[in-house]
């Protein structure tokens, strides 16, 4: 059978590309690890792709606003045929095609309008501003799925723990009308929360002060997930701080909670093949 | 000249502004200043030729965020007249401006054409609009103290009345001028043309030089090339940076006399690097060939140590330190410490190592220092919060996690602060079969230099970072580095690396093309230099300093002719400049050409080797100063609790956390582990790859205040607190008997010490300060045999001095060594918090009647007394003991004690894991040598004796743990399901409280 394929994207500041190849080939898929002007140049192209994966990074350094510099290049470069790389992904989600943004990636997917995309016009929506914490961290929290999930990548995800490691990760809507649309179509797909479940209003459970306590974000079709925290952070349970007891706890399971993402995804696009 | 612009991107009232807030914060707290309003504007000035709706979309789409922001285009922002006054915060000239640049990208995007950084089209800056109506002075007190630095911004500031938008400076071309400067003067003449020149040569070596200039056969070929027969500016100044202390290690390589008075002996040491350093490593590496073992791969030779991995990985490792620019700009010093230093691993052998990790050391003067600041001392507190930034800037947006570190505090840090900048990476094996760790170079091969332009920043680095510090110290010595820049460099350089396309790679750092081509040039017999062809960033820069510059995110690489196109093309793609400036030759000389004008041309016998020896003078007398008196009533709850909370001791927690150490998602042991992420561990441990379980574990020793008792114990101890901390989270030191089967450790040693080459006048205690540094390179020597673990790599910096007038501010005598050694097996580590109720607690190792300069003792006045002693003969018969435990998987938790004792150590392990501990002190306070049994119990608690331990074992493996550490390890108490403290003496409780009072303790805030 055809593997899935996971094209991942790097170049330009981009950093997490090793290990977001390495989960979706723990997943079962065959992954890519693509310099951003390869596409651009037309050398390589997201067609044949099932997956296209915007990893977390520092996109030209965070200048311009965390993933500004780089959804600009999407928006403003041509590729030989007159078409921007947005179009060539909005037509790859036309097409049936899922995207992933994670950290700078979910801030790249904000900033050029591919997420939350509730208008369908690729307008930017909501943005993700400094924390309130007017600071950079690293540190783990917990995350509840919107339940029933709205899309595949978390199908049967209850309650995760992924690192957060950003500066610019608060939710901000642009107007009430883009919320109250979240809020119905149930696109905030994590929400930072504590160990229970209990939805997190206070630093640090809920990082960055983010609107909704909202983590993540999916768009109406559920074919675009962007989301602060790094699942691919967590393809071990040796990435855990406190693994040394949660190994015995998981009756000696190696494996990380943030993988499940990717086994979602690769097995949903290898059930709905024709 | 083209049309300037403004684009003014204001925040939108409706959201918080987490930035405004924390300056206001800080305003408050360390200015005493209440601003009620504060108003951020991005201004972006843009000097091109744009329609009107190319500038508007460039605002509107480009520049500003559609949802925070609101744009203004060619005006003062909106609003802005509601506030009374502003300080618009722009970058000098020439200082690098990544947003502007970012900012040109786009506008380049936007337009269709190709990205050229140069000339500079969009120049970023910052106004800060405010509603309290300050004077002029007291704005910019406010900026120089928290918006930025004099040495690298332009402040303007007044009443909003008085805004005008900025309009950047042009930098003027100038026409290339070479000078000529006559050494046929007197000797006081050399002296003050070193002097004035910054050359930071003493008078003996620019005799060499003149000596040099008058032979008739150097006459005879600059005349036949066209040279005037005195040197050049360009030749005067490659051999002073290419003689600096900082690239020729002059001290180190010194002929000393050292007097030890202690015992009488004398003796000539014929360098101190060759007697200690190199002769230790050296002798490992023969006993470890001779077993069989061949994991030492490359030392000293090359910008980092390699060591193997594994049949197809390599292990290459390096420590700097920035101290001197760090104290200027802080922020600069710290962020271009950390990225140069990711050039050495990435510059060594063929080069491209993948970096894997980061570890930065910083030594500060305290917070809360009150003595009045020296001109052009900063205070301690600012120096802390610039290098933290600079650090988690130059490691974050590297992607480089930085796993491991420390943080000292010490007022004599307080004129220089040390800032050690560490980096680890693995290197392929080879590249289409040709060994990765080999520099191979012939003539005709191609220099190419690729990464950033050059611009006059950071001229005379190298030599001035071998000076003392004083308000003189050149300010173009100051830069500010660029992690995107050299992101998308490295990134490149693996690729061309792994493509086969380069033969050697090296780092353009102090001393800029100077240093790397001059230092690659033996390699092939020679090279040439086209400085016409070099990228500029602006035009106006003399050959001399085109050839100097230490503009950063540079590296100079080595490719074949044939090799030439591919590689350009790679470089295209990646939209790195990467430009043929010269080629290697077999003349045995470095010529430097601008537009076919000779401008130097030195033999390369002289310019390496032509330097002539120091002799310096050492003299050794062990101070005794007394001991400070403890007293009879000590409250040890209370002790402890102040010893949590000591500059010290207590939590860097707010400092870890903004460092990024876990993005490669290979982090297995962080600085901080456990269910809420709160105890501190000893060594950092990172998996190399997804594909199997290998890891490095990585450690950091340094003991500085043990120095001012017994400089050879301090470096005796720093080196066992690095082995220790690794043998503590599961490493197996190589063991004689089983070197064969060993896999690799290596060290590297960075010493910062004050000017130690005697002087009646300027430095009277020189000899006593040379003889500190001969102690710490004898106990190097003596660790490394002992423990088997070489050095492989290191770096020294010898002048770490602020003078100002009279007055000087000395560091103490201080050596980091940062060790790395192989873990076959990440899922074998143990980390130092408790795991589980009923857990024995085991403390392992001699504890002694030694409390001089421990923090202990700190508490209660100056060092004095007996210094801990390291016992290498016994600490590794405990080491192979622990090593045997976990080969067997008994030891549960292991944290190692250092600052503060067992009691201090007890205390970590319980921080976050909602356990306790019920231990009792006797067993060890009853084996500690001392007639006195107080002496014996604070020693016990608090005591810094090296090489110990602290464990905890599970009940059912207890009688095997015995069995292997017998008399090694004394059980103390268990762990306990109620998270309560108790230590017991003689049945008496002496601390018992709850573990989380001892958190909030720890968790003091040391830089708000």
């Amino acid at each position: 059978m055809k593997p899935v394929r996971a094209l991942v994207i790097t170049g330009y500041g981009i950093n997490c590309q090793e290990e977001l190849a390495a989960a979706y080939r723990l997943a079962g898929a065959a992954a890519d690890i693509v310099h951003f002007n390869e596409l651009l140049a037309g050398v390589r192209s997201v067609r044949g792709y099932d997956v296209v994966n915007f990893p977390g990074g520092f996109s030209f350094g965070d200048d311009l606003g965390a993933g500004k510099a780089l959804a600009n290049k999407m928006r403003f470069c041509r590729l030989a045929g007159g078409r921007t790389l947005l179009d060539e992904i909005a037509a790859h989600l036309q097409a049936g095609g899922f995207v992933l943004g994670i950290c700078n990636g979910f801030q790249v997917l904000v900033k050029c309008g591919l997420l939350p995309n509730v208008g369908g016009n690729l307008e930017q929506e909501v943005s993700l501003i400094v924390n309130d914490s007017g600071k950079f961290e690293d540190r783990w929290v917990h995350c509840r799925a919107e339940q029933p999930p709205h899309t595949p990548f978390l199908k049967g995800v209850n309650i995760l723990a992924l690192p957060v490691r950003h500066k610019e990760g608060k939710l901000v809507f642009r107007d009430d009308h883009i919320r109250a649309a979240i809020l119905d179509q149930g696109l905030c797909a994590l929400r930072y929360c504590d160990p229970d479940g209990k939805i997190a209003t206070e630093y640090p459970a809920r990082p960055n002060g983010a609107a909704l306590s909202c983590a993540a974000l999916t768009d109406p079709a559920g074919r675009v997930l962007g989301m602060m925290p790094h699942p691919e952070a967590y393809l071990s349970s040796y990435n855990h701080p406190d693994w040394a007891r949660r190994r015995a706890a998981a009756g000696g399971s190696e494996e990380g909670e943030g993988l499940r993402l990717f086994r979602n995804i690769v097995d949903h696009i290898r059930r709905n093949r024709p | 000249m083209s049309a300037l612009h403004h684009i003014t991107c204001t925040w939108n009232p409706e959201l918080p502004d987490a930035r405004c807030a924390a300056i206001r914060r800080q305003a408050e707290r360390h200015l005493d200043l209440k601003l009620n309003g504060l108003k951020h504007v991005a201004l972006y000035a843009v000097r091109a030729d744009l329609t009107d709706s190319d500038l508007a979309r460039l605002a509107r789409e480009g520049l500003s965020d559609a949802v925070a922001q609101r744009v203004g285009l060619n005006g003062l922002p909106a609003g802005c007249d509601g506030y009374a006054a502003f300080i618009l915060v722009e970058k000098l000239p020439g200082t690098t401006d990544d947003e502007g640049l970012s900012a040109q990208r786009t506008l380049h995007d936007l337009l269709g054409v190709p990205f050229s950084p140069a000339p500079q089209e969009v120049f970023a800056s910052d106004l800060y609009l405010l509603e309290d109506a300050l004077d002029e002075a007291t704005l910019r007190h406010l900026a120089a103290e928290l918006l930025g630095n004099p040495l690298v911004n332009k402040f303007t500031c007044g009443p909003v009345a008085r805004l005008a938008l900025p309009v950047p400076a042009e930098e003027a071309a100038a026409e290339p001028r070479v000078e000529t400067i006559s050494l046929q003067v007197s000797d006081r003449e050399l002296d003050l043309l070193s002097k004035q020149r910054l050359l930071s040569l003493d008078r003996a070596e620019m005799k060499a030089i003149q000596a040099y200039f008058r032979r008739p056969e150097t006459l005879a070929r600059r005349c036949q090339s066209g040279l005037p027969p005195e040197p050049t500016d360009c030749e005067l100044e490659i051999l002073a940076q290419t003689w600096s202390e900082h690239c020729k290690h002059k001290e180190f390589n010194a002929l000393i006399r050292y007097v030890d008075r202690e015992t009488g002996r004398e003796e000539t040491i014929d360098s101190l690097f060759k007697t200690y350093i190199r002769a230790s490593t050296l002798e490992i590496a023969r006993r470890l060939e001779a077993a069989g073992n061949n994991w030492l791969v490359k030392v000293f030779s090359d910008n980092a140590g390699v060591v193997r991995v594994d049949r197809d990985r390599l292990f290459v490792f390096k420590v700097e330190t920035h101290n001197s620019p760090s104290a200027l700009d802080p922020f600069g010093g710290a962020i271009t410490g950390i990225l140069g230093n990711n050039r050495d691993p990435l510059g060594t052998g063929r080069g491209g190592a993948v970096l894997l990790f980061n570890t930065d050391v910083l030594c500060f003067g305290p917070p809360s220092y009150a003595e009045p600041l020296l001109p052009g001392q900063l205070h301690p507190r600012r120096v802390f919060a610039g290098v933290r930034q600079g650090i988690e800037e130059g490691g974050n947006k590297s992607g480089i996690p930085t796993i491991n570190g420390a943080i000292v505090f010490d007022p004599r840090y307080a004129g220089k602060p040390l800032v050690y900048c560490g980096t680890g990476g693995i290197l392929p094996d080879n590249y289409n079969g040709r060994p990765a760790w080999e520099k191979e170079i012939a003539p005709g091969d191609r220099i190419v230099m690729a990464g950033g332009r050059v611009g006059k920043d950071g001229i005379h680095g190298a030599t001035f970072s071998s000076l003392g510090l004083d308000k003189h110290s050149p300010r173009s010595a100051v830069q500010i580095g660029s992690p995107i820049t050299q992101k998308m460099l490295s990134d490149f350089l693996v690729e061309a690396c792994r493509r086969g396309l380069v033969k050697c790679a090296t780092d353009d750092g102090a001393g800029g093309l100077s240093s790397s081509v001059g230092e690659l040039a033996p390699l092939s017999g020679g090279a040439e230099a086209w400085l016409e062809r070099v990228p500029l960033k602006y035009p106006g820069l003399q050959p001399w300093e085109i050839f100097l510059s230490e503009s950063q995110e540079r590296m100079t690489l080595v490719v074949t002719p044939e090799a030439g196109p591919e590689l350009a093309q790679l470089a295209k793609l990646y939209e790195v400049e990467a430009t043929i400036i010269g080629q290697f030759t077999a003349t045995g000389l470095l010529e430097v050409a601008h537009a076919g004008q000779p401008v130097a041309q030195l033999d390369l016998d002289f310019l390496h080797d032509g330097l002539p020896r120091k002799q310096l003078e050492a003299e050794w007398r062990r101070p005794e100063p007394p001991e400070p008196e403890i007293p009879d009533q000590l409250n040890f709850t209370a002790t402890l609790l102040q010893l949590l909370a000591s500059d010290n001791i207590c939590s860097r927690e707010a400092v870890i956390r903004q460092y990024d150490h876990e993005v490669k998602g290979r982090t297995v042991v962080k600085p901080l582990m456990g269910p809420r992420g709160l105890a501190p561990q000893d060594a950092g441990v990172v998996r190399i790859g997804f594909d199997d379980w290998r890891g490095i574990a990585l450690a950091c020793g340094l003991a500085p205040r043990l120095g001012d008792l017994d400089a050879y114990q301090s470096s005796a101890h720093a080196f066992d607190e690095a082995v220790r901390q690794i043998v503590s989270v599961g490493g197996q030191l190589p063991e004689p008997g089983k070197l064969g089967e060993s896999t690799f450790w290596c060290a590297n040693d960075n010493f910062c010490v004050p000017d130690s080459a005697y002087d009646p006048d300027h430095n009277p205690d020189g000899k006593y300060k040379l003889a500190q540094l001969v102690r710490m390179c004898q106990a190097l020597a003596d660790m490394a045999l002992a423990y088997h673990v070489p050095m492989t790599s290191g770096k020294d910096s010898m002048k770490n001095d602020f003078r100002a007038g009279a007055k000087k501010i000395s560091v103490p005598p201080t050596v980091l060594y940062s060790v790395a050694a192989a873990i076959p097996d990440v899922r074998r580590t143990v980390t130092s918090e408790i795991k589980a109720a009923g857990d024995g607690v085991y403390v392992l190792g001699r504890s002694g009647a030694e409390l001089g300069a421990s923090e202990f003792q700190q508490l209660f006045g100056p060092p004095g007394g007996c210094v801990p002693a390291v016992r290498p003969a016994e600490a590794l018969a405990l080491y192979y003991k622990v090593m045997a435990a976990n080969r067997a998987g008994l030891i549960r938790s292991s944290h190692d004690l250092s600052d503060g004792g067992l009691a201090v150590a007890l205390a970590e392990t319980t921080f976050g894991t909602g356990l306790g501990l019920r231990v009792a002190i006797d067993p060890v306070a009853d084996t500690v040598d001392h007639p006195d049994p107080r002496r014996r119990l604070c020693a016990a608690l608090f005591g810094e004796s090296p090489s110990r331990f602290v464990v905890t074992v599970r009940p059912e493996h207890r009688a095997r743990f015995e069995e292997i550490l017998g008399a090694a390890a004394v059980r103390i108490g268990e762990a306990t399901a109620d998270p309560i403290f108790r230590i017991a003496w003689r049945g008496q409780p002496l601390v018992d409280g709850p573990c989380t009072d001892l958190l909030q303790a720890w968790q003091k805030e040391l830089l708000a």
